[in-house]
């Protein structure tokens, strides 16, 4: 599925390498996390994947089902099936949920050369998918994360990939913001999701999330580069004894 | 072909439209240059031209009069300068004035005859069928003799709207709807009791060579106590006419009546860097209510600032009755130069005005545009919402008054301004002028400027939206209000169409 080799990325603007060398490779069906301390490259690594403005790729390549990732537009790497769940959801004042939704799975049908979808199979297929996500009609209706609180920011996060139904999803620190009950909610919606065609790659600082979203890999990512891989039981590590045991035990 | 071809160089249709055409039909040929020396009047205005224009129309002595006097005005006045508009000097003697519609021999006389692709562009500014084939010069249209109204036009005329039959169920209701033209022979004494009386001769110096030369436009009388049966539109008169250069509409709503006016110059225009200058005047009597909605998009020039056209517009309703209404909404995507403010004189206690507008400049598209509210009478109100969107190398401008007079008591204004810029290299300018001359009336005014936001743009490119998708989603979102003051149908035109004008101002 998504396979990262070797990845070198600077900011445009200054000379400031994040990521000096990151190797990944997340096989279909499954869910990966990283963890890692602050600054350490994990938001940069599902930025330059989904294509925002502002970084250079020095070096190395990212696929996502052997075509190259890094040479496609942001728009063209969603039609690919790459979905990032933001860290900051984006407001968009006027806009209806409803309608940026349309239009969202909409262009990657068009994309893809599909039939764009009729108003009222979507109108079903959104009700039913925000009914598992406990989305009433009114937050359909609100322009897009006007007003929104966190918890109803970060399901509207997973309502929209569960729209768009990506391959490859990105959760960026997706439990960031959220108290226990939004966090279960959100991590139900993303396991409904896990499918044997579709993996995950979970950024998170905190083992939390994964004691609901359980990932087959934890991957420790430091300066700029995964440091360590394990089973869920990193996670665990990492939870009663810092990054700082790790990053030694590196350095060693 | 031959015909098509000529057809878009008169109608000066949107550059894209232009280009789908030329990819159709080999390289665009400038042809119609002859055509129009065959056509039209002689070039420049004069008594003469004056008095060819009221001849061709079949005027009374008391209208051609009128028009002369305007003209002798007009010779008097200079042209005005204090718009935020850079545009060259216009050489109003190089100017054609009137302009004869195509003979119907060379229109096509049926969708078949009409270029697929021509269609198909139509169809992308969300125009239903009856207007495509107006736009594309299809026969059909009202002022056509009966036999050229014949083949497959009719049918379709009739499927989609206005035709005769509405035209019959119009004059059962008493609603008088018919060209101006047709108003001053046939309805003298509510033109001579009406004409000029919202916007006078002398009003200003395009309003007073409209008055001189304009060849025709739409005459609106909806009796008291009526509610018009259905919502008029002046789409079909663009065509009909093929001059359109210098319209005059005259609106009246006489008491209790209520009226909905659509105005669309969707897409078609003449040539490149001509002049537009039309003056629409409504009358509104005691409790009616008039609701004029326009969708202007005539020829904005090219992406390098070549040719489009000067569209210099006075529109003003008077609110003359107590309770009187008027909401004016307007999407302004068109246009090289737009100096235009619908306006509303409040003259009638509790009467109440309201002006909603979009006004989108893309490459070298400059607008001045806005509104003059004017509170004469007491408890009158106002509301003003005002969407200005640059991109491109662009300016916008809201210029906007609210004036409160004396006996204006305790009247309201609200208004918000708000300016969205896309790109580093347009720009966006507001120049409110307010005058409160009593002491119980309220005047508001919150103006706002943003930008695209680059992280909105990413959001919904992640989402897989293209630039243009996002940028018009993301415009529309900013104009909502507006977007919801138009009736339904426009209102879905006026979306695409802000997709369509903002085409090329990212990436």
């Amino acid at each position: 599925m998504l396979k990262i080799n070797n990845l070198h990325v600077k900011l445009e603007e200054e000379d400031k390498q994040i990521l000096k060398g990151v190797d990944l490779e997340v096989p279909a069906g499954k869910v990966h996390a990283i963890m890692g301390p602050n600054g350490s490259g994990k938001s940069t690594l599902s930025y330059v994947l989904s294509g925002r403005d502002g970084y250079e790729v020095t070096a190395g390549d990212a696929t996502l089902d052997g075509e190259e990732l890094l040479d496609m537009e942001p728009e063209e790497r969603a039609a690919a099936g790459l979905f990032l769940a933001f860290q900051y959801p984006v407001e968009i004042p006027g806009v209806g949920n409803m309608t940026f939704l349309r239009t969202a799975v909409n262009a990657q049908r068009k994309a893809r050369g599909e039939e764009e979808m009729s108003a009222a199979d979507f109108l079903k297929f959104v009700r039913a998918k925000a009914k598992d996500l406990k989305i009433d009609a009114d937050m359909l209706k609100r322009p897009v994360n006007v007003g929104f609180s966190g918890g109803e920011k970060k399901r509207n996060e997973i309502l929209q990939m569960a729209m768009l139904e990506p391959k490859m999803c990105i959760l960026d620190e997706t439990d960031s913001g959220l108290d226990v009950d939004a966090m279960k909610l959100v991590s139900e919606g993303v396991n409904a999701l896990r499918d044997e065609g579709r993996s995950f790659l979970v950024i998170t600082h905190y083992q939390r999330l994964l004691d609901h979203i359980k990932p087959d890999v934890v991957h420790i990512m430091a300066a700029g580069r995964i440091v360590k891989s394990g089973g869920p039981e990193l996670a665990l590590e990492v939870e009663h004894n810092g990054y700082a045991d790790i990053l030694a035990e590196i350095d060693a | 072909m031959a015909g098509v071809d000529e057809l878009i160089a008169k109608e000066g249709v949107e550059e894209e439209t232009v280009e789908a055409v030329k990819s159709l039909a080999g390289a665009y040929k400038y042809g119609w240059e002859t055509e129009i020396e065959m056509e039209y009047a002689p070039k420049g205005v004069n008594p003469d031209i004056v008095r060819l224009i009221s001849d061709k129309n079949d005027e009374p002595e008391w209208m051609t009069e009128w028009r002369l006097e305007a003209f002798a005005r007009w010779e008097k006045l200079d042209e005005p300068s204090w718009a935020l508009l850079n545009y060259p000097e216009i050489d109003f003697q190089d100017q054609y004035y009137y302009a004869r519609p195509k003979s119907m021999e060379e229109k096509p006389k049926s969708l078949d005859d009409v270029d697929p692709k021509l269609l198909e562009t139509y169809k992308k500014l969300g125009i239903p069928l009856k207007e495509q084939m107006i736009l594309a010069g299809v026969d059909g249209a009202e002022d056509m003799p009966a036999e050229g109204r014949k083949v497959a036009v009719d049918a379709v005329f009739d499927s989609v709207s206005v035709g005769t039959t509405f035209q019959a169920e119009l004059k059962k209701a008493g609603v008088i709807f018919c060209s101006i033209s047709e108003a001053i022979k046939e309805h003298p004494e509510l033109v001579k009791k009406y004409l000029g009386s919202v916007v006078p001769v002398s009003d200003n110096y395009y309003a007073t060579l409209n008055s001189a030369v304009f060849s025709d436009g739409s005459f609106v009388y909806i009796p008291p106590n009526t509610r018009c049966p259905m919502e008029l539109s002046t789409y079909f008169r663009i065509n009909a006419e093929n001059t359109g250069q210098f319209e005059r509409t005259l609106i009246i709503a006489d008491k209790g009546s209520y009226v909905s006016y659509l105005e669309g110059c969707t897409a078609p225009q003449r040539d490149t860097a001509q002049l537009h200058a039309a003056v629409v005047e409504i009358i509104i009597e005691e409790d009616a209510e008039v609701k004029y909605s326009t969708v202007q998009n005539w020829y904005p020039g090219d992406e390098n600032g070549k040719g489009g056209i000067y569209n210099f517009v006075t529109k003003r309703a008077d609110c003359r009755g107590d309770r009187s209404k008027v909401m004016w909404t307007q999407v302004e995507t068109g246009s090289a130069v737009t100096w235009k403010y619908p306006s509303c004189i409040l003259r009638g206690a509790e009467s109440q005005g309201e002006f909603y507008s979009i006004a989108i400049t893309n490459n070298y598209q400059q607008a001045d545009t806005g509104t003059k509210m004017v509170h004469l009478g007491r408890d009158t109100k106002s509301r003003i919402v005002s969407k200005g969107i640059s991109a491109g190398k662009a300016q916008n401008t809201y210029r906007g008054l609210v004036s409160m007079h004396p006996k204006a008591k305790n009247s309201r204004n609200y208004t918000q301004c708000d300016s969205l810029l896309i790109g580093d290299k347009c720009g966006a300018h507001t120049v409110p002028y307010i005058e409160v001359k009593n002491n119980s009336s309220r005047v508001e005014h919150e103006a706002t400027t943003s930008k695209v936001d680059e992280e909105q743009m990413f959001y919904c490119r992640q989402r897989g939206m293209d630039e243009e998708e996002a940028v018009a989603l993301i415009v529309n979102g900013f104009a909502k209000e507006v977007l919801q003051a138009l009736p339904m149908e426009f209102a879905m035109e006026a979306q695409q169409l802000v997709a369509i004008s903002l085409e090329g101002s990212v990436g």
